[in-house]
């Protein structure tokens, strides 16, 4: 709202800060004026008039974070997270948008589900929860979950992924690519040929047999990721392969683009980070699927950012309750949260030792993933520039900080980081011309207030509102 | 043996031990096998101490085994065994643990199905634990005692020849004796199909061989393992008739050889499987001396890990 060109209660100053582009990299020092939701003015020395002030002196400017691969387990399984937990978690990761797996109880095999998640999303307005859909009806793999539906229904569905799972069947899984393909929407694949990998606790190798658990070999992904794109090239179907963790798997991709078939591909900031030889304490923080693999499969993954072969960082942030993780490692469940590390991950281990410059790290975390989920369809543009929606992460890349799980906001607290000192710490997060996050905080106020400002452009709203508006008699001093 | 932060001393396997531990503990059960000899077969080292066998998944032998040794040392000695079918049920090793333990136990010695049950055992419950078998990690209380055996009759452990036949993708007790023998210095060859061999197997030095015949020319122990029908349905092997003619301790190999070694078993004995019968009747001694030092060594490691003072 302005008045007279002057900001009024929503206006937000951010002073002193250097915005990031792609590829160029780090600008000068500006002030953002984030007004109506949208990046107003970026120049030097604006002056504050109503707005509220950010100093962001030392800090960087980047689009807010996309996160493509998260469990946020609502429905079903609200124990270990849900929309409101996991929005939180991702606000104070920077991130602006998130798209959920469909691994929930039910699934999201239909628009019911699909809007239900969605609505959830908006009712806690920290960033857009966006689900995929699953590719087959309750994600058993046998047939084919109703994309269309998904697709036309309001929380607009484009990805479609069994992620936990693969889909088994290869003749399932080439359908759903030529059906997808027919409406454009994406196959995300969990490549895992399940034969080999049955039973399997951790990579394969000298570590697994040293501690005696049942190995997940590298050729259990490689053969899968070998098949989903063997069937995109035959359907010319759109392929997002999820966390990919072997050298096999990165060349596997790597041929694929050579060849120019539409492959893209994620890497998880665990599986660059750690490696096997962390599991010796059978720390069940450790223990995820695709298992943390050798140091060769790590460096071949430092390799494939290096030369574009990996396009996005994803987390696949999976919540656990605590007595899902303190116990046997055979019982214990596979997956370990992100969404509060992977920035200041992805700034000490691939931007300071050079794998990746900054522009490179936030463009594998920001454009690239919108634009493999076709963003601009939600007028979501992960860019800083004026007249842009103001979708913001604030972070100072030099801070050092050390990794506290009991301060997540998610409801987990299965990290393998823990006590880790990292740099690279978000500040602040700005959704929809908001500000979320304040000096890694969440901004506390009501959050009837957070919301209706949040999400003033959604339609349903804004049409209740229209209603309300020409029905209600106008009083005196309204 | 580990010590945790100084309170609690654990034996969780073999690969923490240093040589010096191992040759202490086989030294100290030495003077305790005497014990077994006497007509009253008891000292009171450990009187008053309690000790717990939670034994999660089925064992006759081992178990017995623990429990006539914390006996002999005078401890009181509770024992918890648990059908796989019951346990299974969703009662969790944390909660089994911590309500035994909540008894008042000096140490828990514990079987399990899963590999790193007894170390995370350690961080739930505040006492002593030591590794009775878990999945197919380690059974460091079985490579204790063969080495124990092999000493007795061989004399000494340094520069021995070991070939260790059979399942080691599924043997704890294969990968306890294998860091056991390294680190007195013994050297071993593994003799098994590639599918029944772990990945990588070599980087803990040892050889593996497919030829139970070049083993035979080459070993001063020849260790067998226990072959189980089910790995036949899981395609490791093609049958046992096969396993026996290509791997099995036949009554022709065995005649054959001008030298022949001392030959070990964890028990119990497939007859006509892994070894033929008559054979098997041939080794008997060795394989019931195994099961005697069993209790000598076990005898030692509570003492060694409770701290017990000689009585």
């Amino acid at each position: 709202m302005t008045f007279l060109g002057v900001a009024m209660g929503n206006g937000l100053l951010i002073k002193d800060v250097s915005v990031l582009t792609f590829p160029n990299g780090l600008g000068k020092q500006v002030d953002i004026l984030v007004e109506d939701g949208l990046l107003k003015r970026i120049e030097p020395g604006l002056s504050a008039g109503g707005a509220e002030v950010v100093d962001a002196s030392g800090c960087v400017a980047a689009p807010g974070l996309i996160e493509i691969h998260a469990h946020l387990r609502e429905p079903g399984m609200e124990y270990k997270e849900d929309v409101s937990s996991g929005s939180r978690a991702a606000a104070c990761g920077g991130y602006t948008a998130v798209f959920c797996m469909p691994n929930t109880e039910p699934a999201i095999d239909n628009s019911a589900v699909a809007e239900y998640v969605f609505d959830r999303g908006v009712d806690e307005g920290l960033c857009m929860v966006l689900p995929h859909g699953a590719i087959t009806r309750g994600r058993k793999g046998q047939t084919l979950a109703p994309m269309g539906e998904m697709g036309n229904c309001r929380a607009g569905v484009i990805g479609f992924s069994d992620d936990g799972s693969p889909v088994g069947d290869s003749e399932i899984m080439r359908r759903a690519m030529e059906y997808a393909r027919t409406m454009n929407a994406l196959i995300i694949s969990h490549s895992e040929e399940e034969s080999l990998s049955a039973g399997g606790q951790m990579n394969e190798g000298y570590y697994s047999t040293f501690l005696g658990l049942r190995g997940i070999p590298a050729e259990a992904e490689q053969i899968g990721v070998f098949r989903d794109i063997c069937l995109a090239e035959k359907t010319s179907a759109r392929l997002h392969l999820a966390h990919i963790s072997t050298a096999g798997s990165v060349e596997l991709v790597r041929t694929a683009k050579r060849r120019g078939l539409p492959v893209t591909c994620e890497a998880a900031p665990h599986h660059f980070c750690l490696n096997d030889s962390e599991l010796m304490a059978y720390d069940t923080n450790m223990k995820m699927n695709p298992p943390l693999r050798s140091q060769k499969d790590v460096e071949a993954l430092l390799d494939g950012f290096a030369d574009g072969t990996i396009d996005v960082i994803a987390t696949d942030h999976a919540p656990h309750a605590p007595h899902e993780k303190d116990t046997e490692f055979d019982r214990a469940e596979f997956g370990v949260v992100g969404l509060e590390t992977c920035l200041a991950l992805v700034v000490t281990r691939l931007v300071e030792p050079g794998v990746l410059s900054l522009a490179e790290a936030i463009d594998k975390l920001t454009a690239k993933p919108a634009g493999i989920m076709r963003m601009e369809r939600w007028n979501y543009r992960p860019v800083v520039e004026e007249g842009a929606p103001a979708n913001l992460v604030i972070f100072n890349p030099g801070l050092e900080w050390t990794i506290d799980s009991s301060a997540f906001k998610s409801r987990a607290r299965n990290t393998p980081y823990d006590g880790w000192k990292v740099r690279g710490k978000v500040l602040h997060t700005v959704f929809k011309g908001r500000l979320v996050v304040r000096d890694a905080e969440l901004v506390n106020g009501p959050k009837g207030a957070a919301t209706g400002q949040a999400q003033s452009v959604d339609a349903d709203t804004a049409r209740s509102a229209e209603r309300k508006a020409s029905t209600a008699a106008p009083r005196p001093g309204d | 043996m580990s010590d945790d932060n100084g309170s609690h001393r654990h034996l969780l396997s073999i690969s923490d031990l240093e040589k010096e531990d191992i040759m202490h503990l086989l030294d100290s059960a030495r003077s305790f096998a005497e014990v077994s000899t006497r007509p009253v077969k008891k000292v009171p080292a450990l009187r008053g101490r309690t000790i717990v066998n939670l034994f999660m998944e089925p064992s006759t032998r081992t178990r017995m085994s623990f429990e006539l040794a914390a006996k002999r040392l005078s401890a009181d000695v509770i024992n918890f065994s648990s059908s796989t079918s019951s346990l299974s049920k969703g009662e969790s090793l944390k909660d089994t643990g911590k309500t035994i333990v909540a008894m008042g136990m000096d140490a828990v010695v514990i079987r399990h199905k899963s590999a790193g049950a007894p170390h995370m055992l350690t961080g739930w419950v505040d006492c002593s634990v030591i590794n009775a078998g878990d999945g197919m990690h380690e059974h460091p209380t079985q490579a204790l005692l063969d080495l124990y055996t092999m000493r007795e009759w061989l004399g000494g452990l340094d520069g021995l020849k070991v070939a260790i036949v059979g399942d080691i993708d599924h043997s704890r007790v294969a990968r306890s004796n294998i860091h056991a023998l390294r680190k007195v210095g013994g050297e071993v060859l593994l003799v098994a199909p590639r599918s029944l061999l772990p990945e990588k197997v070599e980087e803990m030095g040892v050889h593996t061989t497919g030829s139970i015949d070049e083993a035979l020319e080459w070993c001063d122990v020849l260790y067998l393992l226990r072959i189980q029908l089910e790995r036949v349905d899981e395609s490791r092997f093609p049958s046992l008739r096969e396993y026996t003619l290509q791997y099995g301790l036949t009554q022709t190999r065995w005649s054959r050889l001008a030298r022949k070694p001392l030959v070990m078993h964890p028990g119990p004995m497939n007859r006509g499987v892994e070894i033929a019968a008559a054979v098997a009747d041939e080794v008997e001694p060795v394989i019931t001396g195994q099961v005697a030092a069993g209790v000598a060594v076990r005898m030692a490691v509570l003492y060694d890990v409770l701290g017990g003072s000689h009585g």
